[in-house]
Formats: structure tokens, C-alpha cells, sequence
């Protein structure tokens, strides 16, 4: 098993032990396992929220509460997050460097930030035209899914912050690269999941 | 009822008043019901003082914490897991002895229990029998025994490893709290809303509930990705999957539903959290709500538990009749197939735990035949272990007898189950104790008999010395015969229409039935008894009872191969495997006790207290929660999430073992091994077993 290469993409933990590829593998192996479970978590949000659409009580529907504009700079503000956290994952595979790793870090967790922010902001518009979650089945359905995905993100960057003073403080070690590649997975993960969200929620606003 | 605090106070306690303890609301309202409930919270408070004043005596502290609750080791997590498991299992077999003395009593008059007391009762017996009794037991056995048969050292993540007994343990923790402090909820194992809302149950019942199976759930979790990565990833070298032990494939098949079946049990607790605390209309009357969600979700997860809970019996049942026939197991092939089948269609009959609740008769025929469909694997599995008897060298070992006796009743309930698959007999005898009946055919069997099974057959290997045969004989004894009293009364008053839950009855033809069953409860409350008696019995004789080779019952797998109990390091030596039943192929061979050409230095994890940390961090926000103090609440969030962000700032996380240290330790033991005389199988069960077997002819 020592011998057998390593095939994540973006990692490259150069010349290091059998052991430390090991490792990583595990580690990165499990993490995969781990989105497998929160994908299960996020498809029965999906689910809830399909079979709940109906339940307005009375209260406003698909057609009335949601902002497509704001909808949609939110998506493109996580994509180029996405492409961002791509490159600090380039950056790591190939210069190794701290500080550009940092860069492309920090330019994510701004952009993961405006995210949030706008998200919040979203939030506080509907909930003082009284779509709040109190209000219908429908709304309790819209606002687990959307904002548990933005305590995703949350999650997400507190984790780069703590990243980025890793960097500092330990440089780029074996054990932060392989960190760094699963806060990758991670936050792509979020991106797939925000396009299902774009789609189904937003998108199927649209539809009379 | 004293006014609810205000101010400073109210921040402090939350929603906690002085009629929140136990032993105040038997002090105003002295009935026998409300007695009972505070002698149970006493028990809880003088075992807690107890265990402290012993801890202190005996300066017990330090070696707990150092030896135990801060370390990684595999075995050590799988032992506490085991412990615990013991404890609830006290608790929560107790409870339904009170139950069926209840109903027994109960005929035509009110019985000894109010009803509040019967609902809670019910209510804790079944979240404990599975959170925390069924789930320790498999997880502890599990984490004990997978490492050694697949020849790894640990399992992939051994701090996650503890963490997850950190969190399964602080829920046990809030369920014993909750006979303290406040009412337990009075909805049943499975706190079905609307009931469970707000508007019909406003107390602190419900959250008691939520947030403890919410812990084990998110610890179960964890522990479900952390063995499915160590089978994956840590065989030894020719460990292929075709050539692991049917315990390990079990294993697998278990983690892997526990990665995918948890999840929704997760979001449904979540959600109905989310009814109770912020106002949501998930599963409420009206605004939307629809309580045929939580259904869904709950046996999205409810009914592949089962499967968690049984699969691991499967695999424990294989080896025993494997080693204790001294023939390598019938059918491996069909096993590991059948139980592959069955992890796949648990996730296709969620729905027969609800045919009477609305959908139309295609569905529910769909869903009765997926059910039936699950016979078949499980047949198949009845008869390869019959046919691994068949000519076989059977000794009628404890273990041996557990399984034997799996075997029929297990065929019972089974049969049992396909009638309730049928969805017209099942809107006849649904809700009533015909289903009682058939559940607990299929558990106790099906995972508890496994389980003791499990225990016997691996405790020598755990702590070097056998356990006595006696009182495992007398223990078995109960368990079947306390089974069969307690149970089979059950399906003749179910198909007589006896609803379950009932807290008073109104037919007299029942008194006869109910009396019986509550003598079963009491020859089953014996048989736990008489387990630990063969416990405490067997660590008094332990010198004569030695079996330090480690290998006691002429072992197929590799994790007899090393000394009892093992070192922490499991193996000196990595072995090679060059097929199935790999020990006893070492044994064949002559190669079993040979030295190492080369020793080298082993890595292994540093013991840390991430694990009880987390787990403290866990109870304290799962407690603030319950009673409205949310400073505490959030403090335990922080605390939980704040060691995680410490720990990755940790770099020094193992320790090196060298090289010489373990070429000294293994030749001491091969010293042993050359000293100590093989035993034949027909002294297996006598002092002469000194945990090395002779060559089998």
C-alpha cells in the first residue's frame, strides 16, 4: 500500500515518507466520506422543502418572497469564490509558497463573506415583510435549507481563518496541505449545493 | 407549583424551578408513582456520590483519567463503550420490569403508576435500549475486535474515535440527568409530533429527548465514517475484502448504514428543535405543517437502524459458530453477499412502519413485498451457520448456546415479521403488542444474544482470563426462558387487540397473560443479574482462569493471534495475509509464534482529552438547551468547536514505540508461548486452557 501514489488532485506533499501519503490518503478519503453523509443531510432539506412548498397557509408563496437579483449575485459571488479557492489550491500544488496560498485564501473568504452578508441581508428583508419562518410551513422549510447551507459557509470560513494563521504560524506542512485540500472539498461542495439551491428554490420562484 | 424564577436567577437555571427535582414533587404529592420516580433519582445521586467518594478513596482519579477517558486505544474506547452499554442497560431493563409489573397490576384498576410515569417509563426504556444500550454494545464491540481481525494497529481517526464516546456518553449523561431533574418525554422511542409540539407538550420532556438522541446520533455518525475508513483503508497487506472475517464485513455493512441512515434521524431531530424553540411549522397542526414528514424521516433512519443494530450479531453469530464448530464458516461467499443485500434493502421498507397512516394500497404493497424480499438473505444466512455446524467439531460453549438459541427464536420473529409485512394483517394488529411482541423477538435475539455472545467469546481475549461457565449457563438459562415468558403472552393479547403503551387495562381475560409476562420480566431482570454476578465471580477466580497466550478457543482470526489481552500496539509485527481464516492458517502452517526477522519502531496515536473535552462541551449545550439557559448553552457550543480549532494547532500527535522495546516485549511472550502447554478442545472450558491450542487433527 506504501508505495501506491497519491491521486487527489491539487495535493502534492513532494518528497515525504510512505507513512505521511498514508495518512493523507486516509484522512482525505474520509473527509469524502463525511460529504457523502452531509450530502444526505442537505438532499433531505431538498426533500422537505419540495413537499412543503404547498404549505403558505395562507402566507406568501414562491412568487412573492424571493430577490433574484440579490439571488444571483450571491451565485456569483460563491462561484468565483470557488475559482478563487481553485487557485490557492493551484498554488499549493505548484509553488508551495505561503503567502500566494494566502492570497487566494483570503480573496475566498472576502468574496465567501459577501456572500454571507448579502445572504443576511436577504434574510432580514423578508423577515420584515413578514416572511418569517413563524409564518408557514413552507417558510420554516425555505429557511432551514437555505441558512443551514450558510452555516456551511460560516463554517467554511471560520476554517480559513484558521487556515490562514496555520500558514503563518506552521507554513505549508504536510498536515496544512492536507487541511487545506479538504477545506477545498468542502467549500466546492457548498458550490454544488448553492446551484441546487439556485435551481430549486430560486429558479422555481419564477414559475408561475 | 412554585412561580418559575425571574431576574438573575432566570438567567442563571432558565426554566428550572424546585419542582424540578425529583425528590420536591414526591414531597408534595407522596404517591407511590411519584415515590418511585424520586427513589430513582436518589439511586442516581448516591451512585454519582458513590463513584466519586470510591474514585477519591481509592485516588482513582488520575488512573481513570490517564488510562482511560483521555486514551485513543481502540480496545480501551471499546471497553468504555461496553461499560457504559452495562450501566443503561441496568437502567433501562429495570423500566420495563416496572412496566409489565404495571400492566399486570393494572387490570381494571389504575395500577401503581400514574400515567405520566407509565408515558415516561415507556418512553426512556425505548430510547436507552437503542441510543444507548444497543448502539454502545455494537459500536464497543465493533471498535474492540475490527482492528485485530483486519491487522491494523487503531482505527483511521482515533481521536474522532473518542470523541464519539464522548458524545454518545454525555446523552446517556442528560437521560440519567432527566430522572433528577424534570420529566423525561412522555412520546415514545420514536417523539412523534404533533405530540411532541409545543402546543401538547410545553415541558422540558420532549428536549430531554431531542438533544440526547441528538448527541448519539452525531457521535454515531462520526463513528460510522471512521470504520468504514479503517476497512478500507487499514488492512494489512492480503487482507483483501474477500478475505476479511464476517465479523469485519458486518462491520462494514453497519458503518455504511450508519453514514447514510443517521443523517435523517439528525434532521428530523433538528427540525422538530427547530418547531419547539423558534416557532418553525415543520410537523405542527395547521401553518403548513405536516407531521407525515417526520414519519418519513424518522424511519428514513428507524428502519436501516434495525439493520445497524443487527447486522453486527450476524457477524458475531458467524464467528462463534465457526470456532466453536472448529470449521471454517459454510457459505462465506452467500454470507457476505446476503449481508450486503440486506444493507441495501433496509433503505427500501421505511415505509411498513407506517401502513395505516394514509398512503394508498400500492405503496403499502410495494413496501410489504420489499419487506418479505428481506427473508430471503436472512434465510440464506440461517442456513449457512447450520450447515457450519454440520459435521463440525460443536462444543456447547456459553457463547455457542447464546447462538443456538439466536437461531430458532430469531426464525420466530422473523416469521412474525412477515406477517406484519402483510398490510392487512397489519392494520389489524398495528399499535397493539403483537408489534411489542415482534420487535423484541427480533432485537433480543436478533442483536442482545449477539451481543452477550460477542462478550463471552471476546472478553478473554480483553482481559486475559475466561469468564465462568457456570453462571454463564444459569445466565443464558434466564434469558431464553425470561424471553419466552416475557414475549410470547404479548402476541396473544396483541392479536387479541391489546394496545401497547396502555398504562391501565379494562379486559380481565388479559390478567392471565399480563401475569406470566411479568414473571418473564423478572426471570430477564434475573438473567442481567446472574451476568454480572458471572462477572464479578470470574474476576475472583481470574488467577485460575488465566488464559495469557490469548488464543482460548482455537481461534480462526487474527485477533487471537497475540497475547491476552493485547498490547496496545496490537501487533509486533504487521502480519501478511495470504487468505481467509488467516490465524488458524498461521497455526497450520507452524508459523503462528515465530519471531520477526525485523522489528521496527511502531507510531502510534498520543493519547489526548479531545474525546471527554467535547463530550463535557456537548453536555453542557445539550443541558443549557433543555432548560432554557442559554448562556450555558452557548458556552458548550464554544467549548465543543473551540477544542476542535485547538487540536489542529497541535503538531505532536504520536508516539514512537522503538523497535528494541518491541523485539523485547515479543519474545518475552514467545518465551511464554514455549512454556505453556497446548490445550485440546475438550479442556477448552478448563483451567488446563492456557489460551494456546493444540493443533486441531
Amino acid at each position: 500500500m506504501s508505495t501506491r501514489e497519491l491521486k487527489h488532485a491539487g495535493l502534492n506533499l513532494q518528497q515525504t515518507d510512505p507513512k505521511t501519503h498514508e495518512e493523507a490518503e486516509s484522512r482525505v478519503f474520509g473527509f469524502w466520506v463525511f460529504l457523502m453523509s452531509d450530502a444526505v443531510l442537505f438532499a433531505l432539506l431538498f426533500a422537505t422543502y419540495g413537499v412543503m412548498l404547498s404549505g403558505t397557509a395562507g402566507g406568501p408563496g414562491t412568487q412573492n418572497v424571493y430577490e433574484m437579483k440579490s439571488a444571483f449575485i450571491e451565485t456569483l459571488l460563491l462561484l468565483s469564490s470557488s475559482f478563487t479557492f481553485g487557485m490557492a489550491s493551484l498554488a499549493m500544488k505548484y509553488e508551495g509558497k505561503a503567502s500566494r496560498i494566502s492570497v487566494w485564501l483570503a480573496v475566498t473568504l472576502i468574496l465567501g463573506l459577501g456572500f454571507l452578508g448579502m445572504e443576511m441581508h436577504d434574510f432580514v428583508k423578508m423577515i420584515g415583510e413578514g416572511a418569517t419562518p413563524e409564518r408557514s410551513g413552507f417558510l420554516s422549510s425555505f429557511f432551514a435549507l437555505v441558512s443551514t447551507h450558510g452555516l456551511h459557509v460560516l463554517g467554511g470560513s471560520i476554517w480559513i481563518v484558521v487556515m490562514l494563521v496555520q500558514l503563518s504560524v506552521f507554513g505549508v506542512t504536510p498536515a496544512v496541505k492536507t487541511r487545506i485540500l479538504r477545506l477545498g472539498l468542502f467549500w466546492h461542495f457548498l458550490d454544488i449545493i448553492w446551484v441546487g439551491i439556485f435551481t430549486i428554490v430560486y429558479l422555481q420562484g419564477l414559475t408561475p | 407549583m412554585s412561580a418559575p424564577a425571574h431576574g438573575f436567577w432566570h438567567i442563571l437555571l432558565g426554566r428550572m424551578t424546585w419542582d424540578s427535582l425529583a425528590f420536591v414533587r414526591a414531597w408534595h404529592d407522596p404517591t407511590v408513582s411519584e415515590i418511585i420516580g424520586s427513589c430513582a433519582a436518589a439511586l442516581v445521586v448516591i451512585g454519582a456520590v458513590a463513584l466519586f467518594a470510591a474514585l477519591t478513596y481509592y485516588r482513582a482519579w488520575r488512573p481513570l483519567w490517564k488510562n482511560w477517558v483521555v486514551s485513543v486505544d481502540h480496545k480501551k474506547i471499546g471497553i468504555m463503550y461496553m461499560v457504559l452499554a452495562g450501566v443503561m442497560l441496568t437502567r433501562a431493563l429495570i423500566e420495563a420490569v416496572l412496566m409489565r409489573l404495571q400492566q399486570a397490576d393494572a387490570v381494571n384498576k389504575p395500577g401503581f403508576l400514574a400515567p405520566d410515569h407509565f408515558g415516561q417509563l415507556f418512553s426512556t426504556h425505548g430510547t436507552i435500549m437503542i441510543f444507548f444500550v444497543a448502539m454502545p454494545l455494537l459500536t464497543g464491540l465493533i471498535n474492540f475486535v475490527m482492528p485485530m481481525q483486519i491487522g491494523a494497529r487503531d482505527v483511521s481517526f482515533p481521536t474522532m474515535n473518542s470523541i464519539s464516546l464522548g458524545l454518545t456518553t454525555a446523552g446517556a449523561i442528560l437521560i440519567m440527568i432527566s430522572l433528577v431533574l424534570g420529566k423525561f418525554s412522555t412520546g415514545g422511542w420514536s417523539g412523534y409530533p404533533p405530540y411532541t409540539e409545543m402546543s401538547y407538550n410545553p415541558g422540558e420532556g420532549p428536549d430531554y429527548w431531542i438533544w440526547a438522541v441528538t448527541l448519539s446520533s452525531i457521535g454515531t455518525t462520526m463513528t460510522g465514517i471512521n470504520f468504514a475508513v479503517t476497512i478500507y483503508k487499514e488492512r494489512t497487506q492480503g487482507m483483501h475484502l474477500m478475505r476479511m472475517p464476517l465479523f469485519t464485513w458486518t462491520a462494514l455493512c453497519t458503518s455504511i448504514l450508519m453514514i447514510f441512515a443517521m443523517p435523517p434521524l439528525t434532521v428530523a431531530t433538528a427540525m422538530l428543535a427547530l418547531d419547539r424553540y423558534l416557532g418553525f411549522h415543520f410537523f405542527t397542526n395547521g401553518m403548513g405543517g405536516n407531521l407525515m414528514n417526520y414519519a418519513n424521516l424518522f424511519w428514513l433512519f428507524g428502519h436501516p437502524e434495525v439493520y445497524i443494530l443487527i447486522l453486527p450479531a450476524f457477524g458475531v453469530y458467524s464467528e462463534v459458530f465457526s470456532t466453536f464448530s472448529a470449521k471454517k464458516l459454510y457459505g462465506y461467499t452467500s454470507l457476505v453477499i446476503a449481508t450486503m443485500a440486506i444493507a441495501v434493502l433496509s433503505f427500501t421498507v421505511w415505509l411498513h412502519h407506517f401502513f395505516t397512516m394514509g398512503q394508498n394500497a400500492n405503496i403499502n404493497a410495494f413496501f410489504g413485498i420489499a419487506t418479505m424480499t428481506i427473508g430471503i438473505p436472512t434465510g440464506v444466512k440461517i442456513y449457512d451457520w447450520m450447515w457450519t455446524m454440520f459435521r463440525g467439531r460443536v462444543r456447547f460453549s456459553v457463547p455457542m448456546l447464546f447462538s443456538l438459541a439466536f437461531l430458532i427464536t430469531f426464525v420466530v420473529g422473523g416469521v412474525t415479521g412477515i406477517l406484519l409485512a402483510t398490510p392487512p394483517i397489519d392494520f389489524m394488529v398495528h399499535n397493539t403488542v403483537f408489534l411489542v411482541a415482534h420487535f423484541h423477538n427480533m432485537l433480543i435475539p436478533g442483536l442482545l444474544y449477539g451481543m452477550i455472545a460477542g462478550y463471552q467469546y471476546w472478553f478473554p481475549k480483553a482481559f486475559g482470563f475466561r469468564l465462568n461457565e457456570r453462571w454463564g449457563r444459569l445466565s443464558f438459562l434466564c434469558w431464553v426462558l425470561g424471553f419466552y415468558l416475557a414475549f410470547m403472552p404479548l402476541y396473544v393479547l396483541g392479536a387479541d387487540g391489546m394496545p401497547r403503551r396502555s398504562q391501565e387495562l379494562f379486559h380481565s381475560s388479559y390478567l392471565p397473560w399480563l401475569i406470566v409476562a411479568g414473571i418473564g420480566g423478572l426471570v430477564l431482570l434475573a438473567a442481567l443479574l446472574t451476568l454480572f454476578i458471572q462477572l464479578w465471580v470470574s474476576i475472583r477466580e481470574r488467577d485460575a482462569n488465566r488464559v495469557p497466550i490469548g488464543d482460548p478457543w482455537d481461534g480462526r482470526g487474527l485477533e487471537w493471534s497475540m497475547a491476552a489481552p493485547p498490547p496496545e500496539y496490537n501487533f509486533h509485527v504487521l502480519p501478511k495475509v495470504t487468505g481467509r481464516d488467516a490465524f488458524t492458517h498461521r497455526k497450520e502452517q507452524g508459523e503462528a509464534y515465530q519471531p520477526a526477522a525485523e522489528y521496527q519502531d511502531i507510531e502510534l496515536p498520543r493519547d489526548n482529552a479531545s474525546g471527554a473535552v467535547i463530550g463535557l462541551g456537548g453536555l453542557a449545550a445539550a443541558f443549557g438547551l433543555v432548560w432554557h439557559i442559554w448562556w450555558l448553552a452557548i458556552l458548550g457550543v464554544l467549548i465543543m468547536w473551540g477544542m476542535v480549532i485547538f487540536r489542529s494547532f497541535i503538531t505532536e500527535t504520536h508516539q514512537i514505540i522503538p523497535a528494541d522495546e518491541v523485539e523485547r516485549q515479543h519474545r518475552a511472550f514467545l518465551k511464554e508461548v514455549s512454556e505453556t502447554r497446548a490445550v485440546d478442545r475438550d479442556y477448552e472450558m478448563t483451567p488446563q486452557n492456557r489460551g494456546l491450542a493444540e493443533a486441531d487433527t
